[in-house]
């Protein structure tokens, strides 16, 4: 991977991911999210999932996040005001945000560089990918499925109009 | 090293081809609506009057720009700016790498090199494609927004509903379109296409997909905003649409982008259904013409009737979209909504299952 590449495209997705944070406007914070997602995508395409990155783009940048910006203009969101008290609540989430960290920082410490091995040629490829979701995770891929039809059958259950009987 | 320089050539190349013809796009759309309607269209373009002959052509692709770079950029009140700045570059962006992935000629041996004649080989093209697609509805959406307009936002939210519509549509298709190719790969897509069936007839995409060819082609219409599909800048309710407080250059480059996107659309639609770069009966090593037996040629000289073919068949496609674009009105807004749901939805779907139930009876998949 060459880090000419990686590094802009790694600062790039923490910096965005910073923003969607930070940023008062829920349009602003929700383009952060487009560009995190796009970054990752960007490193993924790096480590030759090809296959990921388009997907990463096609449905979490491309489709979930218009249809986020789309809730978000229909209700027209207003700003958020900054937040106020709560001292609890601070300490709690620096408490997390703080144990995450050292978790991150052990995983890098204990897989520095130099314990990487040869990809296959075929690695990453839609064959390869295909093969394996269809045989050895054959079953938590038709579960998911499962579950993003109860999804939609859930949504169309609840944005039906409630009509009288007898009426259409 | 020479790997970088190919690569930057290449994509140096699609980038300009891309550019230029969605600037020549406008003057045939000026000429081309002017004929349709009966009209003599742009014909004042001259330099200071000393050209014997009209320079009709030079009005669109040398003083238009000139002119729209040098107009004010006017920034609206309470808008966004940030955002307001961004969004024509992310309208632009997206239709301008969308060609990357399409293949544009055969593979060439150069210095003991072979090269391939398109900017990335991509196992997943398509899906790389359809990705690019799905980008290209931020510009509007966020263009409509950061303009604190009623018009711009209605034109705006108008636009990702409709978009995001048309992509059902359209990858439903796509599905249909991969499942007779099995692969994801443009350039072996358009291997594909080099036989005949028959003895005779090119086995082009739109012989074995005509309903996909016909859904992709609306549907990427739609994406692309034009008439009749131009809901989200419809001017005789909404202004302009979501860059209706645009101007200068800024607006220069979301018609840049609509014109970049029919290029893209017209790519797409040659290398999923008329064969890409191919060129009738012609291989390798020369024509195999049907009956007549075979005429050897030269590779430069197939190299370049590859490419005049792809350049020939992009260019019909554009023209056939500016043609619809000129006899069709515009569809109402729930019309517009019927047609993809209710209309190219459940046909694409259809389209796939039979495709698929077509491949398993004929024992093709395994």
């Amino acid at each position: 991977m060459s880090p000419l590449i990686f590094y802009p495209v790694a600062a790039a997705a923490v910096l965005s991911a910073l923003a969607v944070v930070t940023a008062r406007s829920p349009v602003r914070s929700a383009m952060a999210l487009v560009a995190t997602l796009v970054s990752l995508a960007a490193c993924f395409a790096m480590l030759q999932a090809h296959l990921v990155a388009a997907l990463q783009i096609i449905v979490y940048a491309g489709a979930v996040m218009v249809l986020f910006l789309f809730v978000i203009m229909l209700l027209n969101l207003q700003d958020d005001p900054p937040e106020t008290g709560r001292a609890g609540l601070r300490f709690g989430a620096g408490g997390v945000a703080v144990v995450l960290a050292g978790g991150f920082a052990k995983v890098l410490w204990e897989h520095s560089a130099g314990d990487g091995a040869v990809l296959a040629e075929s690695f990453g490829t839609t064959k390869v990918v295909a093969r394996s979701l269809f045989s050895d995770y054959l079953v938590p891929f038709e579960l998911t499925s499962v579950l993003l039809l109860v999804a939609v059958v859930g949504a169309v259950v609840l944005a039906r109009r409630d009509d009288a009987p007898g009426q259409d | 090293m020479s790997l970088w320089a190919i690569g930057a050539v290449k994509s140096l190349l699609v980038l300009v081809f891309v550019l230029q013809l969605s600037a020549f796009l406008l003057w045939i759309e000026r000429k081309g609506s002017a004929l349709i309607q009966n009209r003599i269209g742009a014909n004042r373009a001259n330099i200071f009057g000393v050209v014997p002959f009209n320079l009709g052509f030079l009005n669109t692709l040398v003083a238009d720009p000139i002119k729209m770079f040098t107009k004010e950029d006017f920034i609206p009140a309470g808008c966004d700016r940030f955002l307001h700045a961004l969004a024509p570059f992310m309208a632009l962006f997206p239709a301008l790498i969308t060609f990357a992935a399409i293949p544009f000629g055969d593979s060439i041996v150069l210095g003991g090199e072979t090269v391939e004649l398109r900017v990335v080989d991509l196992d997943v093209g398509l899906l790389y494609i359809l990705a690019m697609v799905s980008m290209g509805v931020y510009g509007a959406v966020i263009a409509g927004w950061a303009s604190n307009n009623r018009w711009a936002l209605l034109g705006s939210i108008r636009g990702s509903a409709q978009m995001i519509s048309y992509e059902l549509a359209m990858g439903l298709a796509l599905v249909s379109v991969v499942l007779s190719y099995g692969t994801l790969d443009m350039q072996d897509m358009v291997h594909a296409q080099g036989r005949t069936v028959l003895g005779f007839l090119p086995a082009w995409g739109v012989f074995f997909q005509p309903v996909a060819f016909i859904i992709i082609f609306v549907a990427g219409m739609a994406e692309s905003k034009r008439v009749p599909f131009d809901i989200p800048e419809a001017e005789s309710e909404l202004i302009a649409g979501y860059f209706t407080e645009y101007s200068g250059g800024k607006q220069a480059s979301f018609m840049l982008a609509d014109f970049a996107e029919v290029v893209v659309v017209a790519g797409l639609v040659t290398t999923l259904f008329f064969g890409g770069w191919q060129f009738p009966w012609l291989a390798a090593d020369g024509f195999h013409l049907p009956l007549m037996g075979t005429i050897e040629v030269s590779a430069l000289v197939v190299t370049l009737l590859q490419l005049m073919a792809f350049s020939l068949k992009v260019l019909f496609f554009c023209w056939l979209q500016i043609l619809v674009r000129w006899t069709v009105p515009r569809f109402r807004y729930d019309q517009l909504m019927d047609l993809g749901w209710k209309g190219m939805l459940p046909i694409a779907l259809a389209n796939v299952v039979f495709t698929a139930a077509l491949i398993l009876a004929r024992g093709e998949g395994s």
